[in-house]
């Protein structure tokens, strides 16, 4: 009986036992941390190339920029938008689970940036949405972008109390 | 007798299982109130898990908030302290704990309302428990704090006063937190009081409980111990994380049990692991060894049965195939025995055959392709599933390995460096086309602007003038607002009327001889008619003026905008070419720089993923190499019971047959009449004969050269070497079974 017991202490013994990994944990974090370093010094070039991006794609005298919020019913579901600039469409894009889950969280998805000229421009913002019961409708909303030297940022909206019902209300930073 | 420090380490597995529980692989900033849509983008980005983008936004919108004066009147000024959290919080997402270290501990400072330098203690706290640093979870959560701190910050900025909510405590965390950092530091009594008063707090549903059991072994208090995790064992739920947890308990207290010695008790909590889930493996071949225990390896072959039908990828059920027929030979099933231990031979051998592959496979890099490939981006169980695809290895067999936390980092940090290597190359791409685009803007802008120029200068000289009449103007409305001068506003008639008098005066105060009487009092006639029209018409007339001057602000305010957006516009020419062509460079160098640097180290973590992944596989291909051969011995010993058994049988057969008695000397009941005694001995010897051949036959077919005899002392020293070999199992046993 007593042997046997043992027996099954070996059992459990080879049963249990984990990866015998001849890397040690001292190198792998030794190398963690050098990871954690590039990844430090490649954030800091994106930073840097970001601006350099924006200086020389958009700059300030020129540029507008298109945002898009969701503020209304979380049981909308938005599948797509379409933006045009002056009768040209300029962007259109397609939302997925997680781009929609991050509109509803609070996220501002900036869906266009451009240059313009300075003077007014006609903004024309179009979705295509799903409201909770799977009906699918689309709205639209106009809006005058008065470019000045400065660069130029419209937020758009989308908000209403039924998800049957949402609509676009535009907002000039 | 029990060996504290053992099952400890039994269950010594809690550290990373728990934290991992407690604290959401997710940002924790949810519906903030955003000021700053470009803080909101960072937002999108982090919801969305793209935790490089959104820490490259944020920091680059930091930096452009640190550069402002007036930070009040950036937009980003309302959203400061959670954009100061949050880089904390990305960084610790992004695996980048020094960075997060740092960030978190800077938002701690004077400046940030309370319920934001709560949360960020709280995260400091998480982050010290991760790195192994009990002391200072516990400096980090006393920071916590419920007291309201009026800062500079708070009075003006924080939302929470703003809508009258008290500073977020976050008590129940903190306290387990602060638990398990006293479970580590060995402080297990104030851990155990913690403990228990969060005792089926719902956020910590099952995992109180077994740190609870922790602690209160670690204590030294066995008995409590052993009640908590049995009260885990049987609570009741749903959810597969908690299912798992409470299987895991229930086995690691039946492993106690056997320890001790208690098979009974053994017996009911390996009865307690469901049937599916991650450890019913474990249990079914643990019950089976407590019946075998007990002698009773018919009831040992009901779980062992079902665990040898099970995938034979698993160590258990490896192990099951080997312990079937080991049963079988105890139930003298000798014929069954052996031909379960010649099925198990088959498996063995394609199976070492295929890890041989497979350990090829990753030497020769396809594993690293793997798990870059595409496909990993939508499946979570990409290093598992990724076996599927031509040429990868057999990954089935390193799911403890890859499980572990340490190769869950490495396999983390190597998709890591694949990402910020495909950021690289792109950037180097894009800096080719900006200085393709910036010739081309050269090219286009340079022959343009001296023309340009040369027109503004005119223009602008113009201008200039202009602008100076106009401030003249001005000055003099201001001024004869004090001193009246009603000839400044005289009509050009009047004017004229005015030169034509002054002229004629003059010629006769040269020629005296032609003036008369007449002619003197019609001038002063007509200079009193010029007088009264320009005097008594001058209010008006300053009216006018004034808002005519007005009326010429609004065409200058148009003038100078169109003045300064041509000002831009051509300053923006000049830039969109010039002076970029040195930072281009410089982005260049730093870039090839880095990447040198990043394909090193992703070439170390490459290997050290290899490593991993081809040490385990030939921890199992020995393994199995190990089962084949003890296997052949338990199959040639099968092979000899059974041939022994049925030998004597015939003999047995035979000698009922010569004597009418059986070996015991009692007499049998003779059915038929011996006809001739030598006859049947020759048979009796010619059947033994052909029994021999038959089992040499066998024995070569089977691959075993060695006596038979040979065999069976081999195969008694294989099982022998599982009971006794206890300092292989001390130095081998490792309880920690895996994740969940």
């Amino acid at each position: 009986m007593i042997k046997i017991v043992i027996f099954i202490i070996g059992f459990i013994a080879a049963a249990g036992v984990n990866a015998a990994i001849p890397v040690s944990h001292k190198q792998i974090k030794g190398l963690d941390e050098q990871v954690q370093d590039i990844k430090k010094d490649v954030l800091d070039l994106s930073t840097e190339l970001s601006q350099l991006e924006e200086k020389l794609l958009y700059p300030s005298n020129t540029e507008v920029a298109v945002f898009v919020a969701l503020k209304g019913n979380k049981k909308f579901q938005l599948d797509s938008m379409q933006v045009s600039m002056d009768g040209k469409v300029v962007n259109q894009h397609i939302y997925t689970y997680k781009e929609l889950e991050a509109l509803r969280a609070g996220g501002v998805q900036r869906i266009y940036t451009g240059n313009i000229k300075t003077g007014d421009h006609n903004l024309v913002m179009h979705f295509i949405g799903r409201s909770e019961s799977g009906d699918e409708y689309q709205r639209s909303g106009k809006y005058v972008v008065s470019k000045a030297v400065g660069p130029k940022f419209v937020e758009v909206l989308i908000g209403g109390k039924s998800s049957s019902d949402q609509n676009m209300r535009f907002k000039d930073w | 007798m029990f060996r504290f420090p053992e099952f400890a380490r039994l269950f010594f597995f809690l550290g990373g299982l728990l934290i991992a529980t407690s604290s959401r692989a997710s940002i924790e900033l949810h519906h903030v109130d955003v000021h700053d849509l470009y803080f909101g983008e960072v937002l999108y980005d982090a919801y969305q898990n793209n935790y490089f983008k959104a820490i490259s936004k944020l920091d680059n919108e930091l930096e452009q908030y640190s550069e402002v004066d007036e930070k009040k009147l950036d937009p980003l000024h309302s959203n400061i302290g959670q954009a100061e959290f949050l880089v904390g919080d990305l960084a610790l997402q992004y695996r980048m704990n020094q960075r997060a270290g740092k960030a978190i501990q800077a938002v701690l400072g004077d400046g940030v309302d309370q319920a934001t330098r709560n949360r960020a203690a709280l995260k400091l706290a998480q982050l010290f428990f991760k790195k192994g640093e009990p002391q200072k979870v516990i400096y980090a959560l006393d920071l916590i704090s419920d007291k309201v701190h009026k800062s500079r910050y708070e009075t003006l900025f924080s939302f929470d006063l703003l809508r009258r909510k008290p500073p977020q405590t976050l008590k129940k965390e903190a306290a387990y937190l602060r638990a398990l950092a006293y479970i580590n530091t060995g402080k297990n009594k104030p851990a155990i009081k913690i403990l228990q008063s969060l005792k089926h707090e719902k956020l910590f549903q099952g995992f109180d409980l077994y740190n609870l059991g922790i602690a209160q072994i670690q204590a030294g208090k066995l008995n409590q111990g052993e009640q908590t995790f049995d009260e885990l064992g049987k609570l009741d739920v749903s959810d597969p994380e908690l299912l798992a947890l409470r299987d895991k308990a229930n086995l690691k207290l039946a492993e106690h049990y056997v320890k001790q010695g208690k098979a009974v008790l053994a017996e009911k909590y390996f009865r307690r692991v469901r049937l599916q889930g991650p450890y019913s493996n474990k249990a079914l071949l643990g019950a089976g060894w407590v019946a075998a225990s007990q002698g009773r390896f018919d009831r040992a072959l009901v779980p062992w049965t079902l665990l040898h039908q099970r995938s034979e990828y698993d160590s258990s059920v490896q192990e099951a195939m080997m312990a079937v027929p080991y049963a079988y030979g105890k139930l003298k099933a000798y014929g069954k025995s052996a031909n379960l231990y010649g099925q198990a031979l088959d498996v063995f051998a394609s199976e070492i055959q295929r890890l041989g592959e497979s350990i090829k496979s990753i030497r020769e890099g396809s594993f690293l392709h793997a798990l870059l490939d595409k496909h990993g981006d939508a499946d979570k169980n990409w290093v598992v599933n990724l076996r599927h695809l031509k040429d990868a290895p057999e990954t089935r067999y390193t799911l403890d390995l890859m499980a572990s936390s340490d190769f869950q980092e490495c396999y983390k940090n190597y998709k890591d460096l694949a990402s910020l290597r495909h950021y690289l190359t792109k950037w180097l791409d894009d800096l080719n086309a900006y200085e393709e685009l910036i010739e081309k803007r050269r090219l286009y802008q340079q022959p343009l602007l001296p023309v340009v120029e040369k027109k503004f200068r005119k223009i602008d000289a113009r201008m200039k003038l202009r602008l100076e009449q106009r401030k003249n103007l001005d000055k003099k409305i201001q001024n004869m607002l004090i001193a009246p001068r009603p000839e400044y506003l005289a009509t050009d008639n009047e004017r004229i009327a005015m030169d034509k008098l002054t002229q004629i005066k003059n010629y006769l105060a040269l020629h005296p001889d032609k003036s008369t009487d007449e002619i003197k009092n019609r001038l002063d006639r007509l200079d009193g008619i010029l007088l009264w029209e320009v005097r008594s018409d001058f209010n008006q007339r300053l009216t006018d003026a004034y808002n005519h001057l007005h009326k010429l602000d609004g065409i200058i305010k148009i003038l100078k905008l169109r003045y300064y957006s041509f000002i831009r516009t051509r300053q923006a020419a000049t830039q969109s070419y010039k002076g970029y062509r040195i930072p281009i460079q410089q982005f260049r160098t730093r870039i090839l720089a880095v990447q040198k640097k990043l394909n090193q180290i992703m070439a170390q973590q490459g290997h050290v993923i290899e490593q991993m992944a081809s040490t385990e596989l030939d921890k199992r291909r020995k393994q199995l190499e190990d089962y084949q051969i003890k296997a052949r011995f338990a199959l040639a010993e099968s092979y000899d019971r059974a041939i022994k058994s049925r030998q004597d049988k015939e003999v047995e057969k035979r000698y009922k047959k010569l004597t009418g008695k059986n070996r015991t000397g009692k007499k049998v009941p003779q059915k038929r009449p011996v006809e001739n005694k030598n006859a049947s001995l020759e048979n009796a010897i010619l059947i033994k004969q052909q029994l021999e051949q038959q089992q040499k036959k066998i024995k070569k077919q089977s691959g075993i050269h060695a006596d038979a005899l040979w065999s069976k002392k081999k195969n008694r020293q294989y099982f022998s070497t599982r009971k006794y070999n206890k300092s292989w199992i001390k130095n081998n046993y490792n309880p920690v079974a895996g994740s969940k």
